[in-house]
Formats: C-alpha cells, structure tokens, sequence
C-alpha cells in the first residue's frame, strides 16, 4: 500500500533574492513497511523534504498525498490535527517535554487525541517496553541519556498509531553505540510490526542498514536503491 | 485538565523567576491593601472626629450668619426649635450656641477667635468638650465667668491654668465690650486650626455681655447614625424654611469630597498598582516563552493545536497571578486587622497632620467589599496579562522554531 506520494515537488527560499532551491521537483513514493534513508551532503535539502512531506512546511509548488489525503492543500490548523493522527515526528534533539517523565511525554500525544485512560496505560507500556525502558518510566528527560531521550521520543511518535514516521537525523547527537542501539529498535520496529520509517541521516553505518536509499544533492533525487 | 497540569510544572520550571513575579504580585497587592486600609481608615476616622468633635451632623443658623458672623443675624425662636429637636427619634443630642468673634488677649499678647458660648450640660453631649480637656476641669465649678481654651492658645497667650484672660468683643448694640475671664480648663484635639481657633464660655454670660435680646445663633445636632443625615436635614428645612439647614458636608465641604473621591482616588491607585504587576507578569511570560521556542515548535510538530498551546501559555500566567494575588490579599487582610486593634502611631508626624485635624494613631480599615473587589482586579488583570504572551506563542512557526537546533 502507498502512503506517501509526492508529485514534482519544489521548495523555492528568498525568491526575491536570491532563489535558493532547496528542493528542486521531486517525485517520490513510499510504501507501507518501507525502511527508507534519506541521505546526501548538508545543505542539499533533507530537512525541507521532510518538512513538506510531514505537513510542517508548504511546498511552493507540487504535491504531496498521504493515502487518500492531500496535504499540501491543507490549512495549517488543520495540518495540526493531521500529523496529530497520522504522523509520527522524531527530531534531532529536543523531543521531550522536560518537566514531564518519560511515561508523561509518551502518554502525552494520547492526550492530545483524548484516548481513553486504560488504552493510554496499555500503550505507554507497550511502548515503553519495545524500546527498552520500562525501568525509566518515570525519569525526567534530563535523567535520561541522549540515546535513551531518542528512544523515548520513537516510543511518543508510535503512541499515535501513525501512519509512518518521519526522524530527521534522529542519531545525529548520539555516540556511536547509541545509534547503533537506536537504529536497532527502528528496525525491529519496522520488521516485527511493519512501521513505515523515513529519516535522514549523515552517518555511514545507518545508511548500510536501510532498505531503500535516496540521495538528494542540491535539492534534487540524484538515485534511489532499493536493497533486495 | 492535563493543560492546567502541564502549565503548572512550566510554572515551576525556573522557579527562581516565577517565585520573583508572584513575590512582586504578593508585595504589590499586599502594599495596594494597606495603603488602602490605612487612608481608608484615616479619613474615616477624620470623619467621624469631624462629626463628633466638631461640626455635628446638622447645623443649624439664620441665613447669611456664616457668610459674615453678624452678631444681629440669630435664630428668633432657638428655645423652642432646640426643644422640638430634641424631641425628634433622629436625634441624639443638640444644643444651641451663641457666638461672638472677638479678641483674646494675655498679658503678653492677643489673637482673634471664635467665642462659643454653650450649655455646658448639652455641649458635653454634642462636642464631647469635657473629654478633650487635658488640664483644670469642665463648668463644673462654681466659678464665676470660666473660660475654655486649647492649648494651642495657651502656648500662644503665654498663659497657665487659673490664669486671667481678657475677652474683647462687639455688642449687639455696637459697642466694644470687654471682660476677664478665668482658664478653668485646656482642651486639645487632634484639629490644630479648630484648637487655635474656638474659645468656650457660659452661653448665659456671653447673652449677657452681648445684649440680652440676643438668642441663639446656631443650633448643632447630633443625630443617631450618619446614615439618617440626609432625610433628617430635609425635614428640618421643610420645618423651618426661613432658617438655613446644613449638614457637615455644606459645613466642612473639603472632607466630604476627600470622603466622596477617596474610592475612585483609590481605584486609580489600585489600577496603577495592578497594571505594572501585569507588565511585570507579561514579561516574565514572553521571556519564558523565547527560552521555550524550541519546545513549543516541537508541540506544534507533533500535533498540539493552537487552543491548547493558547490555553497551556495562558494557564501558566494565571498561576502567577493566581498564588500571588491571593496570598497578598492574605498578607493585607492580616496586616490590617492586626493594625485595626494595634493602631500606627504617627507620633514622629504628629505636628504635621494636626494641621489637617489626622490624629496620631491611626486604625486602618477595610471593608469586605473592597477585599472583593481587589481580588477581582487581580483576575483581571491575570486574564488580560495572559492573553498577549499566549498570543505571542501561537505567532511561532514550528519550522523554524525546530531549526534553531
Ligand atoms: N528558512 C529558510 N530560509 C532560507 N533558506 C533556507 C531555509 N531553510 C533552509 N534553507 C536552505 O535550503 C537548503 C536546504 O536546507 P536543508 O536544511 O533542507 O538541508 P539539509 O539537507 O537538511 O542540511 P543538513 O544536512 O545540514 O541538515 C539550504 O541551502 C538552506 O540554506
Ligand atoms: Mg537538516
């Protein structure tokens, strides 16, 4: 099943000034359970990408569909309550709220969607305990470790029950270990439940353990490999 | 529910700036109070002297009498109008006077005052006169022509108790008549121009050096409450039409419009109080608020709509408002009803307020309407310093606020 279809999409920057490309006509699509990269030199556009693709910025041109939704048609009020339900956001850094427990930050996004009490328990530990940190339950973010912080944010994007997850650079601020130990959980993730993932990332041994690479420079889709 | 929760951990996030703005609410709520408390107790307490010491609630004379004091302008029928008030259920006590302005003079100098000649058993029940008197004794002696004199006066005259005095006045039929006089007693009050002003002597010596035609020139009335002036001082001028009826307001028109203005005057104040409290909290919020961009944005990211980043931002304000108004309202409650038993001693501006007729213990007061209406400024003021930082966090763009990782 497709989940993300994007149609010639363009991000222009100052186009007063001097027009920046950051994205130059992409075309991509994405299929449920897919364990995409999206790689290339900084400044070529992974971010903006993203962005587009998870409803947080507008593409100056083209589409973008998430199953039978267009979003690059939607009022931002109602992008909101979109990646609300249907997508599931790990940042570089600052995911967490911090004067919340790990359980609290997890159960939080429930919250938002006003789930029911027992559903939101169940879930937290769920959660809690795929990414391994049932015994940090109920630690700050500031008692946590980066790496085990970038867990507990993979545990809040699927609290949602998204439709994928979009992390951009999720490893970017973690010693090699923690990515590797992170990467991990993605991926057992993706096999044993079948969660759609696309992040992008700088970091060798992450991109060798992606399915699907796509390498974007100056904005553009110069290849895209599927690994069989 | 999990809004307020939230807002309520932010509160406590740097606890160090929130516990300055709610200590600032507290001391400037708890400082609006007392001020209030104390001036409001002040001028009432200035009131009630006024009243009670001095003017009465109604007075009564001949019309144009106290546009120039002559002496011919008295009350034709005093006797009889003085026993019809005292008949009356509004009144508690009256008593009529003869005045004379005129010369008192020591060896050692002269000044001009106002010569009251009472009945000494009905002035002690309208002026209270004999309380007042910190040295010699009331009319009580057997003494022939007895005078009052404050001890302002006395200071001024060079002159003791038992000394003689000299009054010098003119008669109703013109002529300039003296007569010695004894200081049987030294008043004080806390009213410096009312001491320095008014001398007591019989009213029947006065009547006799003044002409015996002479009758009263003005009537004063105590009544039972205050709140019976108003009804009272129209029936008395529907009864005697010919006479001027005056209540103390018409008397002493300067308390009564420090009395009339004192709220509003201190609603102003109140609003003044109340509105740098609210820059203070908006801009503790804004700070918090760009300290907390990141994670705001990261909110927006994730699916939190802007009612509820609205409210979250809006709760946390209310809070700081909310701990603080209340326990400076606590502190204020305290501090007055503490002082309303104790009093403050204004001794060291003892001299200056005298002028102004203010004694030197002050009790301050409050009344519960006010305490309301205190703790409804603060939730204003709470809501309307809550809506511009809230504002301002929902103008964030998540994109960007993201970036600044
Ligand atoms: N808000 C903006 N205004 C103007 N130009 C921008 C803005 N955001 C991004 N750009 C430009 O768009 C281009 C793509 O930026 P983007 O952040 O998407 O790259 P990236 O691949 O994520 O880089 P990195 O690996 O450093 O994160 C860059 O040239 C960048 O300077
Ligand atoms: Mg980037």
């Amino acid at each position: 099943m497709r989940v993300i279809e994007t149609h010639n999409l363009n991000k222009v920057y100052d186009e007063m000034v001097i027009p920046v490309k950051a994205v130059d006509n992409v075309t991509l699509n994405v299929e449920q359970g897919e364990f995409t990269a999206i790689v290339g030199p900084s400044g070529s556009g992974k971010t903006t990408l993203l962005n587009i693709i998870g409803g947080l910025d507008h593409p100056t041109s083209g589409t973008v569909k998430i199953e039978d939704s267009e979003i690059s048609a939607m009022s931002s009020n109602k992008l909101i309550d979109f990646r609300l339900n249907n997508i599931g956001f790990i940042f570089q850094a600052y995911n967490l709220i911090p004067v919340l427990t790990a359980r609290e930050n997890v159960e939080f996004i429930m919250l938002l969607q006003n789930k029911p009490r027992k559903e939101r328990d169940a879930r937290v530990k769920e959660l809690m305990d795929a990414v391994g940190l049932s015994d940090k339950m109920d630690n700050r973010p500031s008692e946590l470790s980066g790496g085990q912080q970038q867990r507990v944010a993979v545990a809040r994007a699927l609290a949602s029950k998204p439709k994928f997850i979009l992390a951009d650079e999720p490893t970017a601020n973690l010693d090699s270990h923690s990515a590797e130990n992170l990467l991990d959980i993605m991926l057992k993730l993706n096999q044993e439940e079948n969660i759609t993932f696309i992040f992008s990332t700088h970091d060798q041994r992450v991109i060798d353990r992606a399915r699907r690479v796509v390498t974007l420079t100056d904005g553009r889709v110069v290849s895209d490999v599927t690994k069989s | 529910m999990m809004l307020i929760r939230l807002a309520w951990k932010n509160v406590w996030r740097s606890h160090y700036r929130s516990l300055v703005v709610i200590t600032a609410i507290t001391l400037g709520v708890w400082a609006g109070i007392f001020l209030y408390g104390f001036f409001f107790g002040m001028f009432e307490q200035r009131m009630r002297d006024v009243i009670e010491n001095e003017t009465s609630h109604i007075q009564i004379h001949q019309q144009h009498y106290r546009d120039d004091y002559d002496v011919h302008l008295y009350i034709s029928d005093g006797p009889k109008i003085l026993e019809k008030l005292k008949a009356d259920s509004a009144v508690k006590a009256a008593t009529g006077r003869i005045l004379s302005m005129g010369m008192i003079a020591s060896p050692a100098t002269g000044t001009g005052v106002k010569i009251n000649g009472v009945d000494p058993v009905e002035e002690e029940k309208v002026t209270k006169l004999a309380e007042k008197i910190k040295e010699g004794g009331y009319f009580s002696e057997n003494l022939r022509t007895p005078i009052i004199i404050s001890q302002k006066t006395a200071e001024k005259l060079k002159v003791k108790l038992h000394s003689k005095i000299v009054l010098t006045f003119q008669a109703a039929n013109g002529e300039i008549t003296s007569g010695a006089f004894r200081v049987i007693g030294i008043f004080h009050s806390d009213n410096t121009a009312y001491d320095q002003g008014n001398v007591f002597i019989r009213r029947d010596e006065l009547k006799t050096m003044l002409g015996d035609s002479i009758d009263f020139h003005e009537i004063a009335v105590l009544l039972r409450d205050q709140s019976l002036m108003e009804a009272s001082e129209k029936r008395y001028q529907a009864a005697w039409p010919g006479l001027m009826v005056e209540s103390w307001r018409d008397i002493v028109p300067e308390i009564a419009v420090i009395v009339d203005m004192f709220d509003q005057l201190m609603s102003i104040f109140m609003l003044i109080i109340m509105l740098s409290l609210a820059f203070g909290i908006i801009n503790t919020m804004l700070m918090a608020i760009m300290e907390r961009t990141r994670e705001i944005g990261m909110l927006m990211a994730i699916g939190m709509n802007k009612t509820k980043i609205f409210f979250m931002i809006a709760y946390e304000t209310v809070y700081l408002a909310l701990i603080g108004g209340p326990t400076g309202l606590l502190l204020g409650y305290l501090t007055i009803q503490f002082f309303s038993r104790r009093g403050i001693d204004l001794a060291s501006f003892s001299k200056a307020l005298a002028g102004y007729g203010i004694s030197n213990m002050v009790y301050p007061k409050m009344e519960a309407h006010n305490y309301y209406n205190i703790l409804l400024e603060v939730i204003l003021v709470a809501m309307f310093a809550s809506i511009y930082p809230a504002y301002k966090a929902l103008k964030l763009n998540p994109v960007d606020a993201i970036r600044k990782i």
